[in-house]
């Protein structure tokens, strides 16, 4: 699909799903077929029936083959990511809050407000017309509570066997206040490092749910937008350098990319960084490490050391920073490399991972 | 956590430190056995603790590094099948065979799985009896009964579809071995204490009186490593040859009797090739002949398998403790984490991983006090 939607955000409101029942006439298929990626009477009726009232705009009159945005200020931001995460909806969130918060996030640490996003969504045949509706309004609520509109997208539908489920892609566009410069390149020596909470938790909530590992507690997800703490934090510490959200790699490939961006060394102390028990006792149980650990609501903040207390107190001051810490500060010694105290007093050199962590066997 | 953050406490551990220096004299040359300490030793910088004097050899203790190219080469001819699903720990996809790893036969259409315990492989038999389930059996005596069990409850449950490529080795036959070797620097040993905790350490007194070498049985935490490498300084120091328990917490003399029975009865001593070290007699077990069915060597025509080891990889001599990783010419070069030329640079236990993750920091010292 494609759409222009009206300038005004469509008001927000809290969907149930235990409630839900498919609108006429998708009920007619309980799943995803061909047809629906044909673009023929099948795909208009899913664009009309539900991905338009879920995603925010239910005027069907505004479809158009792009959308014409108007924005203030010429800096831009744009970036785009896409979403392949199984399984499809795990405590704490779905692909489809992902595909929100991700493109979201991405914005928020180059310092820019986002404004809308485009949704592509790569379907197999076969899919349950329930699961996508359930994914489909977890993306609207979660772009609606972030304040961005999705303003254009898509629809393809691939043969059995030829995706898994559901694929989505996002992009997104902001806008960087003038006079905003966040980058690597500004991280000097005596700066300070914060990370705005706990880590691991999204990588160790999917985890949890792909090997049937069953905790005492539940692990979530910390799936969120972070452009409102970036607000808060830019406020209380303009001369923030440099921003990053530790997805895929988890903090210790974040801080080694900025580490080699900047040419600069970086030292963490390792008891500094918070970790929840129950993510810390599955990462022992599975042989990972918390540091390489994805996550979805988390940033890494390097702020000059003269503003560091009123970094951390921003953050301490919203919801989403609520368990932010000052974990380690930019050094003159080991440039482009990243240092652990650990916890005995000792130090090791944190490297990127090799691709995918694979557990320890004992 | 309970039990895990009492035992990374950090002014303890430069109390025992302070205490290690102290009481040493002299150099010692101390291996720890197992992989899984020598991950804890590099991931928390226990060495920077020690006396220059404490030489820590790292020892073979890896069960991804020593399991034989030869099994990985089956295990890669049995995982590419058709009709095959082939279950392993994660570890093992990456450890190169002679042309290629799991990775790479999953990336071309096998069915490769990771599974965290043996009997989810099991559970994948039952659920898919049109697939033959193989699991790959690997590993010391610490993974031997959960592999034990699942052979037991596949003959029980009489799941035909089920069967495991078995190659696991046993520490005791492996410290005879280090000991009996003419170029043997070690004068004592950490001994794994996961192991100790199946087996007990019944085994390791004739063992410390034979070759003259106190045996301590060590955990994993940093407190655990540096609280064995105290005793054996102190033996050392003492000129004694004793086998001390310093993980009693988790270890007992006798060990795990049931655990004990039920190996017993699914396993038999075998001959075992190490990679890198070569054949140690009665150093591994095999299904014993009540389970050959369960073999998948059998079940599967994986005779005519030929080897080629990669000529600049030292693994052995690292595995031996006759080299430092460093000290091979491949390291950091060819070899790394990314490409790896032997199983030493795979896994995190592996040695050679182990110094490429975690051990640049002391090469880094060097370049910035330069």
């Amino acid at each position: 699909m494609s759409a222009v939607l009206p300038e005004t955000t469509a008001p927000a409101v809290t969907p149930s799903f235990d409630a839900w029942t498919c609108p006429m006439p998708l009920r007619d298929y309980p799943t995803i077929v061909l047809g629906h990626g044909g673009g023929g009477q099948l795909s208009a009726e899913l664009v009309e029936h539900l991905f338009l009232p879920a995603l925010g705009g239910a005027d069907p009159a505004a479809l158009a083959d792009s959308a014409v945005l108007t924005l203030p200020g010429s800096r831009i931001a744009y970036s785009t990511d896409s979403f392949v995460v199984r399984p499809l909806i795990f405590p704490g969130g779905s692909i489809g809050t992902l595909a929100v918060h991700g493109t979201v996030n991405d914005l928020a640490m180059s310092g820019a407000t986002p404004i809308a996003l485009s949704v592509g969504f790569i379907l197999e045949e076969g899919l349950p017309m329930a699961t996508l509706a359930r994914i489909v309004h977890d993306l609207g609520a979660a772009a609606r509570e972030a304040g961005v509109r999705i303003v254009t997208g898509d629809t393809k539908v691939v043969e059995r066997g030829h995706g898994d489920g559901i694929y989505i892609n996002t992009s997104g566009i902001g806008v960087v206040p003038p006079g905003r410069e966040i980058g690597p390149t500004r991280v000097s020596v005596g700066d300070v490092i914060l990370v705005s909470g706990t880590i691991g938790d999204h990588g160790m909530a999917i985890m949890s749910q792909r090997e049937g590992l069953e905790f005492e507690t539940t692990i979530q997800s910390d799936s969120a937008a972070l452009h409102t703490l970036v607000g808060a934090l830019l406020d209380a510490a303009p001369g923030t350098r440099a921003l990053r959200d530790p997805t895929r790699g988890g903090v210790a490939s974040s801080l080694n990319e900025i580490a080699r961006a900047s040419n600069i060394g970086l030292v963490v102390r390792e008891e500094a960084v918070p970790v929840r028990p129950a993510v810390r006792a599955a990462c022992e149980l599975l042989g990972l490490d918390p540091f390489f650990v994805a996550n979805e609501g988390k940033l890494l903040a390097i702020v000059p050391a003269a503003e560091a207390t009123a970094a951390l107190a921003a953050m301490h001051a919203h919801p989403l920073g609520r368990d932010a810490a000052i974990i380690g500060e930019a050094v003159d010694s080991h440039p482009g490399m990243l240092v652990g105290r650990t916890g005995i007093g000792a130090r090791r050199v944190i490297t990127m991972q090799i691709g995918e962590q694979l557990p320890r066997i004992c | 956590m309970k039990y895990l953050e009492e035992f990374r406490d950090g002014e303890i551990a430069q109390r025992i430190a302070a205490e290690i220096r102290q009481i040493t004299t002299r150099p010692w040359a101390i291996m720890e056995v197992c992989g899984g300490q020598t991950h804890s030793i590099l991931r928390n910088g226990i060495d920077q603790l020690l006396p220059p004097e404490i030489e820590l050899i790292h020892g073979p203790g890896c069960p991804v590094c020593v399991t034989p190219l030869e099994m990985i080469d089956k295990a890669l001819a049995i995982a590419a099948r058709p009709e095959v699903t082939f279950c392993s720990f994660g570890d093992m996809l990456r450890v190169p065979g002679t042309d290629r790893d799991l990775f790479r036969v999953k990336s071309e259409g096998g069915d490769v799985r990771v599974v965290y315990s043996p009997l989810d492989a099991v559970a994948l038999a039952r659920k898919h009896p049109e697939k033959q389930v193989v699991f790959f059996g690997i590993g010391f005596e610490t993974t031997a009964p959960a592999n034990a069990m699942a052979v037991h409850v596949a003959r029980r449950e009489g799941l035909r579809n089920f069967s495991m490529l078995v190659s696991h080795v046993l520490v005791p036959p492996a410290i005879d071995a280090i000991m009996r070797s003419p170029t043997n620097r070690v004068q004592a040993f950490l001994a794994a204490g996961h192991v100790c905790s199946v087996m007990g350490f019944w085994q390791y007194p004739p063992l410390a009186t034979q070759h003259r070498v106190p045996i301590v049985i060590t955990g994993f935490e940093p407190l655990d490593v540096l609280e064995g490498i105290r005793r054996t300084v102190r033996q050392l120091e003492a000129g004694d040859a004793r086998v001390e328990n310093a993980y009693e917490r988790v270890v007992t003399f006798d060990g795990n009797a049931p655990a004990q029975a039920l190996l017993e009865e699914v396993f038999a001593e075998t001959d075992r090739a190490w990679r890198g070290i070569g054949v140690i007699p009665k150093s591994g077990w095999r299904l014993s002949d009540a389970y050959a069915d369960y073999d998948a060597e059998h079940r599967f025509d994986v005779r005519d398998i030929r080897t080629v080891e990669s000529p600049r990889c030292r693994a052995g001599e690292v595995l031996q403790g006759s080299i430092k990783p460093t000290e091979c010419e491949a390291f950091g070069r060819e070899c790394t984490p990314r490409a790896p030329l032997g199983a030493t640079m795979v896994s995190s236990e592996g040695a050679c991983a182990a110094y490429f993750n975690y051990g640049r920091v002391v090469q880094l010292e060097r370049v910035v006090s330069a």
